[in-house]
């Protein structure tokens, strides 16, 4: 593990064509990090997550994304992702292979790709359509009583990103509060990167904490507020202005590229991204 | 009156796992008046959340302030779900046959949607494993429809013991809950049927509202008004709610 800038991170462990994984659920996402694969033109991802929502779409909507590998995409308390919507059903700006899953298929493929099994079991998806348009979802029986169950194949992406509120001075990453899936989207990848908001020195037992060792990550870079608009247990809240003044800003292409140009290309990190939506009273008080 | 009569079917200490948005509301309208034992389970991992206003999110952080436990994403879905821990799952949808079987995926085919919606995220899981689950859904013909785009959770299947014969161990859908009544499953053949009627609505308006031929109970009841305890809870509740959203 080493503690870089989020851009050397970026720059070193996201490639063309990987299959990245930015995991939060609603809680701590990694929006700091989003916003710089977007700034260095990354292209071709497979993008996989859960609960695609805001980064996933400004993402898709910059053409950054080939495939989504996910369950639940939308505006969560607000609406629809209209980026992803117009890439599935426009192809715009560019096609995007879809591969959908549940939020249970989802969970049990990183479970597998965590502990380096090539397939996870569950009892879901029979009756349903989801097999038959999804080709990573097949019938298996159980070889000790028979019961016909469904198997998912593990998910290993080339890299995760997660944010998390704390690293220690060696490295090790403290979660706290919701934690979703974040620990086995970074067991199951080759590479890690890891925004915290703060390196301290020791970290303070909270509870609910997920620590995530040193060896399990390749790179820490400090994002304070790297979360925005999403919240960060203990630090700040989530900004529900942000996630409703995106819905018509996300409607229109013109006006989601204009955003992106003013907010994410034109910046220099993610400091000035949070000075401009907030001159733009774009953020909650 | 669709909270209030979705609220009444929870019992008091029963363990529930709540979808956003009216599930949600009617859930904690429920623990907030006649089932204050009810252990209220969120899909990102809060186990015996106690929110004191409405979360617009699945994830916000007052469903872990005060919860029982915090857990992952996999132990909420395999552990609890799975495993049949769950008594009543609560869901809402965009779309509902006969059967009670949803959709959240797609309006139109799946390759070229005239609407691509969310997916399916926690629903199928809770639809399976639940021991019974219930539906709330406005009453509106292009949500109840005859044949659904995409069957995204399987409630009773193609009615009858399908849903037995998909080897799922909960009872499925026992009540849809909309603005104008609350329909059952007939005990054979499991097809929806209204059986009560919320005060100023008719047979005949949920008829109309309804994409397929709606089967009416002979004798329909009616849902009796909601008490003045409910109506104040409930309206602190969302007051609460969007002074929270200001904040």
């Amino acid at each position: 593990m080493r503690e870089v800038g989020l851009r050397e991170a970026v720059a070193e462990f996201v490639r063309d064509g990987d299959a990245v994984a930015l995991e939060g659920f609603t809680h701590l996402i990694p929006t700091a990090a989003a916003h710089e694969i977007i700034r260095q033109g990354r292209k071709d991802l497979t993008l996989i997550r859960m609960t695609p929502d805001l980064v996933y779409d400004q993402m898709i909507g910059m053409g950054a994304a080939s495939k989504l590998v996910f369950s639940w995409g939308g505006n969560p308390g607000v609406g629809s992702l209209h980026r992803f919507r117009d890439a599935v059903e426009n192809a715009w700006p560019n096609p995007l292979e879809i591969e959908e899953h549940s939020h249970a298929g989802m969970a049990n493929r990183y479970v597998a790709g965590a502990s380096g099994l090539p397939f996870a079991a569950l009892r879901g998806y029979v009756g349903t359509d989801l097999p038959k348009v999804t080709k990573t979802i097949a019938p298996i029986k159980c070889p000790f009583t028979g019961e016909e169950l469904m198997a998912v194949p593990a998910l290993n992406p080339d890299v995760s990103i997660i944010h998390a509120q704390q690293a220690d001075s060696r490295g090790n990453v403290a979660i706290w509060g919701i934690s979703g899936i974040q620990k086995e989207a970074v067991l199951s990848a080759r590479r890690a990167i890891v925004t915290v908001e703060e390196v301290v020195e020791e970290l303070t037992p909270h509870p609910f904490q997920v620590v995530l060792p040193a060896v399990a990550v390749d790179a820490i870079a400090v994002e304070p507020k790297g979360a925005h608009p999403s919240y960060a247990d203990g630090y700040y809240d989530r900004d529900n202005v942000f996630y409703e003044a995106w819905d018509p800003i996300s409607r229109d292409r013109g006006e989601f590229r204009s955003w992106m140009e003013r907010h994410v290309l034109g910046t220099e990190g993610f400091g000035e991204y949070l000075e401009g939506v907030r001159r733009e009273g774009m953020v909650a008080k | 009156m669709m909270t209030v009569a979705a609220s009444r079917e929870l019992k008091d200490g029963s363990v529930c796992f709540v979808g956003i948005g009216l599930p949600s509301e009617a859930a904690n309208l429920a623990r907030a008046t006649h089932a204050p034992g009810c252990v209220l389970i969120y899909e990102s991992g809060t186990v015996g959340a106690k929110p004191d206003v409405l979360p617009l999110s699945i994830g916000d952080g007052v469903l872990a302030e005060h919860a029982d436990s915090v857990v992952s994403v996999p132990e909420i879905f395999n552990y609890w779900l799975q495993a049949g821990r769950v008594d009543v799952g609560f869901l809402g949808a965009a779309q509902v046959d006969r059967f009670g079987n949803i959709n959240t995926t797609v309006v139109g085919p799946y390759d070229s949607p005239k609407v691509r919606l969310p997916g399916a995220g926690g629903a199928p899981e809770i639809a399976a494993s639940a021991k019974e689950v219930i539906i709330m859904l406005r009453h509106k013909p292009r949500a109840f429809v005859e044949e659904l785009s995409f069957v995204t959770s399987v409630g009773h299947g193609a009615g009858g013991d399908s849903r037995k014969e998909l080897g799922y161990t909960g009872a499925g859908p026992t009540a849809l809950i909309t603005d104008l009544g609350v329909l059952r499953p007939d005990p054979e053949t499991r097809e929806l049927t209204l059986v009560s009627l919320h005060p100023g609505a008719t047979a005949d308006r949920a008829r109309e509202a309804t994409g397929w031929d709606l089967r009416v109970a002979d004798e329909t009841t009616t849902t009796d008004q909601p008490t003045e305890e409910e109506l104040r809870v409930l309206r602190d509740l969302r007051a609460r709610t969007e002074e929270a959203k200001k904040a």
